[in-house]
């Protein structure tokens, strides 16, 4: 049982405990997929409707596996069906809308291995919340990755016309940045404080 | 230099600790490293369990790998990385639920660390049993030092401890940022600074011997 | 590569680590099960211990939503553990409730004496507030002498509280049912108070409802 009001739950996931900043879920695509803006924010996209998707799913599995009283499979029932679920959804998204193929396809694969997702599935899980509060969670850490991914392109874009010491260029200048974007968002804190 | 093309059990072993080291070189598995490097304890914790399951299911993906055929390869390994990081989960809770309880989530969040899928796929599928358990020992010490030299630094500049024993002296006002999540980007970048800074160093000192 | 092709490997692999893998998990799920129950059950009781002192033994206790004492069946519901001197006489309740703070969510069990109808001890189960300012909710005796004889009265009918928790500015505590708040960690305290004042105006006349249960639970609890 958890009473946490809604719109608590969506703040919480999107700015305070930003799944990128502060939990630190979802790394690989943040690092890789943050040059440009525009590929960022179709990303973000991709990510947020896997999010829904699987969150759905892993409420499913999570009550499906109670009830038969074998929560000791939870970790490996997630991760395949949330695995399959995407492929599935990919090869629908192909066959009925080529244009949204094309625009979220190539980052689908990229994403099932994300471990935003399989974070989310277990964090929800955890904290025992119902279907409606599982969507604001979802949503909420879906727009939160969206806006973490978007801010950090937007950063590298200018950040390659300034002249940076070669020793700190690559990985570790993007690390940097991350960490005064994670600064930046402890001021929410506090935004879902009860 | 070694050879390449030879490689010796103990080149195995090693690449994973320095040369390939797969956090300072790689950059892989990003998520573990930052999130529970907060105490040189978590990190160590958090680098043996990965140890275990990355050698674990690289022998089990060695063992198995004329058995799955190549279609069905990647969802076999994530089977069977699941099912090694359930054991462990259960196993450090039953060994002390206070590290259960740090650790938290990330235990599970094994699972989803592209370095124990990468070696599977990259490595075990193709090898021997004894290479691809060499591979596994060398690239989880190599996680674990990672890890462990980020939770040190963090531990003792932002709580002036280590291992949960005070070491700096009183009058140190710990730098509370190390322990908080921006603290784990900013230790991972320095290290790699340095990390590159060293490579520069003896690259130049190497050309110089070479040219004399 | 023809249409046809051999489909029976990859069944044969699939399910086979499949069925081989639930198996092992099986296997040590059941193996270390006892194990993490008693070491749980000992941290549960170490808590409430501490939060009840002077109890000697303890007993769970499951509410449904509606405040109506259910058998401990499993996770649904809330739990309530009673604790007992060592003459078997209910002591009082550790309640757990948990809100929002600072930074997440903060998980905490308190000690509720029904016989002086206060509040006599708080123990934070988990936090991530910021070291050094919002763990001070752990940290801080003043603080944490907020929750060692905090007034809870309830009304004549058992319904509601007296007077409703509240968290005040540092230092302006004047009466025995206000939190004195801490300095430079305003919201995590704010959240432990709210915490404690939602669960207590909420569980508290439950608690009063089923008080001959619950100290009926000392009597056959000898083994």
């Amino acid at each position: 049982m958890n009473e946490q009001p809604i719109w608590s739950i969506f703040v919480n996931a999107a700015l305070v405990n930003n799944f990128v900043l502060a939990y630190f879920l979802g790394i690989c695509p943040f690092l890789g997929v943050s040059q440009k803006v525009a590929t960022a924010a179709r990303m973000g996209g991709a990510v947020m409707f896997v999010m829904l998707v699987s969150s759905v799913c892993a409420f499913g599995i999570h009550h499906v596996l109670l009830a038969i009283g074998t929560p000791f499979l939870e970790l490996i029932a997630f991760i395949t069906v949330i695995a399959s679920t995407v492929q599935l959804v990919e090869m629908i998204i192909r066959k009925f809308s080529p244009a949204l193929f094309r625009a979220l396809g190539i980052f689908l694969p990229l994403i099932t291995t994300n471990c935003a997702i399989l974070g989310l599935a277990l964090f929800q899980t955890n904290r025992e919340y119902d279907f409606v509060q599982c969507l604001a969670y979802a949503l909420g850490a879906g727009v939160g990755f969206t806006l973490a991914l978007v801010l950090m392109a937007g950063i590298r874009e200018k950040l390659t016309l300034a002249p940076v010491p070669d020793v700190v260029e690559g990985t570790a200048s993007a690390l940097l940045v991350a960490g005064i974007l994670s600064l930046t968002f402890m001021g929410f804190a506090g935004l879902g404080a009860q | 230099m070694t050879n390449p093309e030879t490689p010796s059990s103990t080149n195995e072993f090693m690449k994973g600790l320095w040369r390939e080291n797969p956090v300072f070189v790689q950059v892989l598995g990003m998520c573990p490293v930052l999130a529970v490097s907060n105490t040189a304890m978590n990190a160590l914790a958090m680098g043996l369990a990965t140890a275990f399951v990355l050698l674990m299911s690289n022998l089990l993906v060695s063992l198995l790998r004329d058995f799955i055929p190549r279609q069905v390869r990647i969802a076999s390994y994530i089977l069977i990385i699941a099912t090694f990081v359930t054991l462990t989960d259960y196993a450090i809770e039953a060994i002390s639920l206070d590290l259960h309880k740090a650790l938290g989530a990330f235990i599970s969040l094994i699972v989803a660390n592209c370095l124990i899928l990468g070696r599977a796929e990259a490595f075990a599928s193709k090898n021997g049993v004894g290479n691809a358990a060499l591979d596994a020992l060398g690239m989880g010490a190599g996680f674990t030092l990672a890890l462990f030299c980020l939770g040190a630094v963090r531990e003792l500049l932002g709580a002036g401890s280590l291992f949960g024993f005070a070491v700096l002296p009183g009058g140190f006002e710990p730098w509370i940022v190390m322990i908080l999540p921006s603290g784990g980007f900013f230790t991972l970048a320095f290290w790699l600074i340095a990390i590159r800074i060293f490579e520069r160093r003896r690259e130049r000192r190497q050309t110089a011997e070479a040219l004399q | 590569m023809t249409a046809s092709i051999d489909a029976w490997p990859m069944y044969r692999a699939l399910v086979g680590i499949g069925v081989g893998c639930g198996l092992l998990i099986a296997l040590v799920y059941v193996g270390t099960l006892p194990h993490i129950e008693r070491q749980r059950a000992a941290a549960l009781e170490q808590a409430v211990f501490a939060v009840l002192p002077g109890s000697a033994s303890r007993r769970t206790f499951v509410f449904d939503a509606a405040g109506t004492l259910v058998a401990d069946t499993g996770s649904d519901g809330s739990r309530v553990h009673a604790g007992y001197d060592a003459a078997g006489r209910l002591l009082g309740v550790a309640i757990e409730a948990e809100g929002m703070g600072y930074a997440d969510t903060i998980e905490i069990l308190y000690g509720y004496v029904p016989a002086d109808e206060r509040i006599v001890g708080l123990r934070v189960l988990a936090s991530k507030e910021t070291p050094g300012l919002g763990d001070k909710i752990e940290t801080d005796e003043r603080y944490r002498a907020n929750f060692e004889a905090l007034d809870v009265r309830l009304d004549a009918a058992g319904e509601a509280l007296v007077n409703p928790i509240a968290v005040v500015k540092p230092g302006t505590k004047s009466n025995a049912w206000e939190i004195d708040g801490i300095t430079g960690a305003t919201i995590s305290a704010q959240a432990v108070g709210n915490t404690v004042a939602a669960s207590a105006a909420r569980w508290l006349p439950a608690v009063r409802r089923n008080r001959e249960a619950l100290a009926a639970g000392g009597q056959h609890d000898e083994s």
